[in-house]
């Protein structure tokens, strides 16, 4: 390789369409700014530079228009739940929601007692993948977002629904 | 100043409708519930006490079995450094009944506007002639004051179980 001479005429990567958009799209997560609790300083350190998820492409947007991934990162009090439903319906699909921390896994510490938490933040928007903790520690997050990163990797969004349906009927038939 | 003293001016001004309990760490002086604001006020204005700072109103529920509440304010002195605990105490209401009603102090010491609210939202006490007696943590179209002995969370909020089991 070190011998090759860059002429810029050369080179081609044989790939599908589908593997070539997956690729993107996996390398280049962006998760909406916003946190809710003590995940989210954990969130912050991973994407400061000890972490720096930046080497991922994983940079925080300002608005759910240009987000990818909602990480609900703290609790989720019934106050925010109305928020964070209406933040999740404003991002373009394809949308991802990382549930980070015991909180918004399932209520954590608040599960009996806490009349103002939601008891899991899937009760009120699809949540891809959860991370474990109390709070997490930034290579769990880390963890979280290769594992989403796998679910794109599988996924096919060029597949053509409509035939592959019609296809099923006729088997069935 | 000490409390004993502060006790006394009250008393010569009010009567011996003022008590005291001075048995715990730190002694607390009773007033009746309807004369609070009077009290207050006369705490605030009296050149030799001048309470200018109240730091915080605890609300008590002491259950339906003994279906009393209690208020306990917290003043403070900065210039003459002495403090005060005084504490009312007033019947609880009953599911049917409206809320318990105390005469507001947000008037005498504006800080009480969001402390009375607090009250309010958690605990379900009216106070009479606050500015803006809304809940200030709780959302808006919550059911129920969550601190009282015997609540109990309601089943939904906006299509939301609130329960961590529910069917």
């Amino acid at each position: 390789m070190s011998e090759r001479i860059k002429t810029g005429d050369g080179g081609i990567i044989l790939t599908n369409a589908e593997d070539l958009m997956n690729w993107a799209r996996l390398s280049s997560l962006w998760p909406m700014g916003f946190g809710l609790a003590c995940c989210a300083i954990e969130m912050m350190a991973t994407y400061a530079s000890h972490y720096d998820l930046e080497r991922f492409g994983i940079m925080p947007r300002p608005s759910p228009r240009q987000s990818d991934v909602m990480i609900v990162a703290g609790t989720v009090t019934f106050k925010m739940a109305d928020r964070i439903r209406r933040l999740y319906e404003q991002m373009p699909e394809p949308r991802y929601v990382i549930s980070m921390g015991s909180c918004s896994n399932c209520g954590g510490p608040y599960w009996e007692h806490g009349y103002h938490v939601v008891k899991g933040v899937d009760r009120i928007i699809p949540v891809d993948v959860y991370v474990p903790g109390c709070p997490p520690r930034p290579e769990a997050l880390i963890g979280g977002f290769m594992k989403l990163q796998e679910k794109i990797r599988g996924e096919h969004p060029l597949a053509p629904e409509l035939f592959l349906e019609m296809e099923q009927k006729a088997e069935a038939v | 100043m000490d409390f004993e003293a502060i006790k006394q001016i009250l008393i010569s001004q009010f009567g011996e409708s003022i008590g005291s309990e001075e048995k715990g760490p730190q002694p607390i002086l009773t007033a009746p519930a309807d004369r609070i604001a009077d009290i207050c006020r006369f705490l605030f204005e009296d050149e030799r006490l001048y309470f200018d700072y109240l730091p915080c109103i605890t609300a008590i529920d002491n259950g339906p079995a003994v279906a009393t509440m209690e208020l306990i304010y917290h003043l403070i002195s900065i210039p003459y450094g002495h403090a005060l605990t005084i504490k009312i105490v007033f019947p609880r209401n009953t599911a049917e009944q409206p809320l318990p009603s105390v005469s507001t102090v947000s008037h005498i010491w504006r800080t009480a506007d969001w402390h009375e609210r607090e009250a309010f939202d958690l605990m379900g006490i009216h106070f009479e002639n606050h500015p803006d007696l809304r809940r200030i943590l709780l959302p808006e179209d919550w059911e129920g004051h969550p601190l009282r002995k015997d609540y109990s969370a309601q089943e939904k909020y906006h299509g939301i179980h609130v329960r961590y089991a529910h069917d």
